[in-house]
């Protein structure tokens, strides 16, 4: 199905640093406000680019997070470069998680960032090659 | 509960915020891990953490949260501070750990309100 | 106060050692950040938390905890429960969540 696409940004992230964590969801979060979607929409889409920005951070050197949204929903791509997944199924399971202590002192790597996501979309891919990187593709109505 | 009032249970002191002491926050919700409130919290629920980095406030800004309160006599630095005033989120610290804290505000009325698992 | 309690007055499913449910609860602890509940945490406390890996049984063990309550409808892992079926730490699991498992309990220490 071809939708109009209203916006379109990709927004960089590099890996390891946790000091701007956030920021791109933030940023993404403010667009759907400007846009006039709801509150509720608005913050389903923050979480999913959060999770999936902290993850980038988390784990891979580097990676981007597009934004594409069209009248009818919005389209999260979160690409990496990096190890990837090598057990997907595992990754989706709550609690299992492969951060470090460092990561786990600041709060995070509990093992919930992929099932969160995946709660948040109404339509949840995710891909990945070992030692190339994982890409998520994630659509949520707009209503 | 107002804010103000929650500061007086808690002997707590304002970081940031104090313009907002009259607003009404009705539901909180305790946590050290992240995605949990990210999981479950509800907008406009007070979080009550012991973490302190910027991460916090950024999440609460995500999740449209009323109010941070960071427990055990934490002090956060400077850049959350900062960052919780650049967003309008107010910050108020508490010497009392979080099971103290939760206790206090629970036997004052404030209820825990979660979103549902899985939902 | 006893652990027993608890598991009736919240309604808290035993995941093992029953056997202990006489325990005496002093107080409570929140907690996720292991170093900070081993910092923190005192004897004879409940220690209410999300984790669920087996470390979390070496750590009540240490500070001497009445028990641990998982809380949000996470489960014990296998290896968890076999470690504290080993030194006869109650595991006990809800589907609440830790601010009102905290308030209920404090609640129920206070009275």
């Amino acid at each position: 199905m071809v939708h109009t696409i209203r916006y379109k940004n990709s927004f960089p992230i590099e890996g390891g640093n946790f000091d701007e964590a956030g920021v791109v969801s933030l940023r993404v979060k403010s667009i759907l406000k400007d846009m006039g979607f709801l509150g509720e929409t608005q913050r389903r889409v923050a979480i999913v680019a959060y999770e999936s920005e902290l993850n980038i951070i988390s784990y891979a050197r580097s990676g981007h997070i597009t934004l594409r949204i069209s009248p009818q929903e919005i389209r999260i791509d979160a690409e990496d470069e990096g190890p990837g997944i090598d057990d997907i199924e595992l990754a989706m399971k709550d609690g299992y998680s492969t951060a470090t202590d460092r990561i786990r002192e600041m709060g995070f790597g509990a093992g919930m960032g992929l099932s969160n996501i995946k709660r948040c979309s109404d339509t949840f891919e995710i891909t990945s090659e070992s030692n190339k990187g994982v890409h998520l593709r994630i659509l949520i109505d707009a209503n | 509960m107002k804010l103000s009032r929650l500061v007086e249970i808690l002997d707590a002191t304002v970081l940031t915020g104090e313009d907002q002491l009259n607003i009404e926050v009705k539901t909180a919700f305790s946590a050290d891990l992240m995605s949990d409130v990210l999981a479950f919290a509800k907008p406009k629920s007070l979080i009550l953490t012991g973490l302190t980095n910027p991460q916090v406030v950024r999440t609460a800004s995500i999740l449209d949260s009323a109010a941070i309160v960071i427990v055990r006599g934490k002090k956060p630095p400077a850049e959350t501070v900062g960052l919780a005033k650049e967003l309008n989120i107010p910050i108020i610290s508490t010497k009392y750990i979080l099971f103290e804290t939760s206790g206090r505000l629970y036997m004052n009325g404030m209820v825990g309100c979660v979103k549902k698992i899985g939902g | 106060m006893t652990l027993m309690t608890l598991v009736e007055q919240l309604n808290l499913t035993v995941r093992c050692c029953q056997e202990n449910l006489g325990r005496s609860v002093t107080g409570g602890y929140i907690g996720d950040l292991l170093s900070d509940v081993i910092a923190n945490s005192s004897r004879g406390n409940v220690w209410i938390t999300r984790q669920s890996h087996s470390n979390i049984v070496a750590v009540a063990e240490l500070k001497e905890h009445a028990g641990i309550i998982l809380v949000l409808a996470r489960e014990p892992e296998k290896e968890t429960l076999e470690k504290a079926e080993k030194v006869g730490i109650p595991i006990l699991s809800t589907p609440l969540h830790g601010f009102e498992v905290a308030g209920r309990v404090y609640e129920l220490i206070r009275n």
